[in-house]
């Protein structure tokens, strides 16, 4: 609690005391009045002053004023009729400010929890220096520098393992506590928690520029980016204040007028005053405003402790409303984990085919290509490389030891005027020409993730229409593939201009407010995940590219995390529209029973403190994701 | 050019209240009030200087909300 929050907790409990002492007190008259002034003055001079300082500014629609009026008029009300039941106008106060702290405490609190819950953020950092150690606040360690993570220590800042080795648990990154071997010359990133072993780390960037710091800023800054639910709450907020406040208007005057000029009875100012004041009470938004930001605020915060970010409300109302989902298929359905299974018809030796292969492809960061460089097993001299010419989509064409080095498929090959001889394995198959002569093949194939099989289900469970596989590989490849994981499309051997092509297409196909979604491994798709509603990145932990082109990130490259995705945001939409509904249904209610007559004053704060408690309750609900 | 600043307000609407105060003072392109961050996001126009402009954008929403604050 604030120091604020619990002076207000004091001012609320002695004006309730005193409340409650004066229904005893037997006076009557204007000590009476005197008397029931003090827990009015105590609970709302705040109120009060708030109000005169907006009729200054001439901001008539603003709460407090509002609630000085309804309050004020009540207390005028009952000296003029003489009742002297000046309790009804302070419990209103009472309960307006038991509400305005319940707000204020429940939102700080799901403040803090939130950012417990993206604990990642690091103390220190223990930086290695002329030999000795010393612990800094991680913004301090430059590039280049020496750092030491022990045993249950974060990983403060992204780098490579110079000594040691350990297992690192990156659940707090990923939401699975799958645990990974590093040794000496792996990249390690920050956030991770170090588990067995002592690590030295040389840093490869700053603090800023880590993991850690990018997720942190992602996430908080997540919310600003408002979704069109909230758009239409602080649209609906903005007029229905007026609205109220003018009928609340209306009705003090025109049926009081009414009765005496058509009806020829008393015109009964008292009651119509009373009901007047009583929409007053339920003028104020706030229940309808906050709820709505806090259950996005609470989403995300929940899918991000699940290893899902979301990069705004926009994405995440869109994610609820995504109905097509088309993937990539290296690395997203397959584990991009190439393995070179044969080699055909070649002319050289196995070796040197392969070492051809792998040096015309060693500038290349294609997953195919690394595959390749790892079957040679060597290292690589690329002096001996020149002229590297990448062709996307059907591969490179290089010059090795002087010698024209073509390796790719059978559409490169066709551009050489190179008869290929077509190969009967399923996987990729790379054809192989030296100086523009045939020299074979590799067969290369990659595996399907294990879960990939049960995303696709999952997806199809909840309410997804269509799955739909986009590749750049060969077409038996591609459909043996989309056969096995059961998706209902398939489109092979695609460059990456054809995938963006394909997107735009199914995006036609579509109405307009069932949301197309792409899957990608964020490296080399940028274009299309920008193209599609709604791009999601997956596996992606740390790498920039896909951090910046997609629009939700998954931490891990596990394809039950879509479901999942899809799963939470349907959760969190429901949530707000739960939300929308029930808060202006309550207050619409409200009002019709405070113009017939049904509905007193206590009612109506009831009502309004009752929305807003239970509208925050339900929000903060949007932060329990894990069983989804 | 974005700027980012923190502020401290009390109620969601307010916070609304603050958006649309800054929207509407001049210099300012956009400007989005985040209630759960308690943030100010504010992109300027060309040729104001955002000093400037962020003292009328405090004056501007002190009117709207008298509790709210802008740390500039």
């Amino acid at each position: 609690m604030t120091k604020r929050q619990k002076i207000m907790l004091i001012r609320i409990l002695v004006a309730a005391a005193l409340l409650v002492a004066l229904q005893f007190l037997p006076v009557t008259g204007w000590l009476r009045f005197l008397c029931y002034m003090a827990p009015y003055l105590v609970v709302g001079y705040d109120i009060l002053r708030k109000a005169l300082k907006g009729i200054l500014n001439r901001q008539v629609f603003d709460e407090c004023f509002l609630m000085a009026v309804a309050t004020v008029g009540a207390i005028a009300l009952a000296l003029y009729e003489g009742s002297g039941d000046y309790t009804e106008a302070i419990a209103v106060m009472l309960f307006y400010q038991v509400g305005e702290w319940f707000q204020s405490y429940a939102v700080g609190k799901s403040r803090r929890n939130i950012s417990d819950l993206m604990d990642i953020r690091p103390d220190y950092a223990n930086l290695e220096q002329e030999g000795k150690l010393l612990q800094v606040d991680p913004e301090e360690v430059e590039v280049g520098s020496t750092i030491l993570v022990q045993p249950g220590e974060k990983v403060p800042i992204d780098g490579i393992v110079l000594t040691g080795s350990s297992t690192l648990n990156t659940a707090a990154l990923t939401g699975e506590s799958l645990p990974r071997e590093v040794a000496a010359g792996d990249e390690v990133i920050s956030g991770c928690i170090n588990m067995t072993g002592l690590l030295r780390i040389r840093t490869t960037k700053e603090f800023g520029e880590s993991t850690v710091s990018k997720i942190l800023d992602l996430v908080e800054n997540a919310s600003s980016r408002k979704s069109k639910s909230e758009d239409f709450i602080s649209k609906f907020a903005r007029v229905y204040t007026p609205a109220v406040c003018f009928a609340a208007l209306a009705l003090a005057f025109l049926p009081p007028l009414a009765r005496m000029a058509v009806l020829g009875l008393a015109p009964a100012w008292g009651t119509w005053v009373y009901r007047a004041l009583t929409f007053l009470v339920i003028s104020c938004p706030c229940a309808l405003v906050i709820s709505i930001p806090l259950s996005f605020f609470a989403g995300i915060g929940g899918a991000s402790k699940a290893g899902v970010l979301v990069k705004g409300s926009n994405y995440l109302e869109t994610l609820s409303q995504t109905k097509v989902v088309v993937f990539d298929k290296t690395g997203t359905l397959t584990q991009g984990v190439f393995q070179v299974n044969g080699i055909h018809h070649n002319e050289l030796e196995d070796q040197k085919l392969l070492e051809y292969a792998a040096l015309a492809e060693s500038a290349s960061s294609h997953p195919i290509s690394k595959s390749i460089q790892r079957a040679y097993g060597k290292e690589l001299d690329r002096s001996r490389v020149t002229d590297i010419q990448e062709l996307g989509g059907s591969g490179v064409i290089a010059t090795v030891d002087g010698r024209q080095i073509a390796a790719g498929n059978h559409k490169l090959m066709a551009r050489l005027g190179v008869q290929a001889i077509p190969c009967h394995s399923v996987g990729t198959i790379i054809h192989m020409a030296i100086d523009g002569k045939y020299a074979g093949h590799i067969v290369i194939s990659d595996l399907v993730k294990p879960h990939a099989k049960d995303a696709i289900q999952a997806l199809k469970a909840a309410g997804v229409r269509r799955t739909v596989m986009l590749t750049g590989d060969a077409k038996p490849v591609a459909d043996q593939v989309a056969a096995a994981l059961g998706l209902d499309e398939v489109y092979s051997e695609l460059l990456p201009a054809g995938k963006v092509e394909q997107v735009e297409r199914l995006l036609a196909q579509k109405p307009e407010r069932e949301k197309l979604a792409f899957v990608g491994d964020g490296i080399n798709d940028a274009p299309v995940l920008s193209r599609a509603d709604i791009g999601i990145a997956m596996g992606a932990m740390g790498s920039d590219a896909a951090i910046e082109a997609a629009d939700v990130v998954l931490m891990d490259d596990d394809p039950l995390k879509i479901p999942k995705a899809i799963k939470i945001s349907r959760k969190c939409l429901g949530i707000v529209y739960q939300n929308i509904v029930f808060a202006i249904g309550v207050k619409l209610i409200c009002l019709a029973l405070g113009a017939l007559g049904f509905a007193s004053m206590w009612l109506a704060i009831f009502a309004d403190v009752g929305v807003m408690v239970l509208a925050v309750l339900n929000a903060i609900r949007a932060l329990f994701v894990q069983n989804l | 050019m974005k700027k980012t600043y923190k502020i401290d307000v009390d109620c969601a609407n307010c916070a609304n209240k603050m958006e649309q105060a800054a929207q509407k003072t001049e210099g300012v392109k956009s400007a989005t009030v985040n209630f759960m961050t308690l943030k100010m996001i504010v992109e300027f126009l060309e040729g104001h200087d955002p000093k400037v402009v962020m003292e009328q954008v405090r004056q501007n929403c002190k009117r709207v909300e008298s509790d709210c604050e802008v740390f500039l």
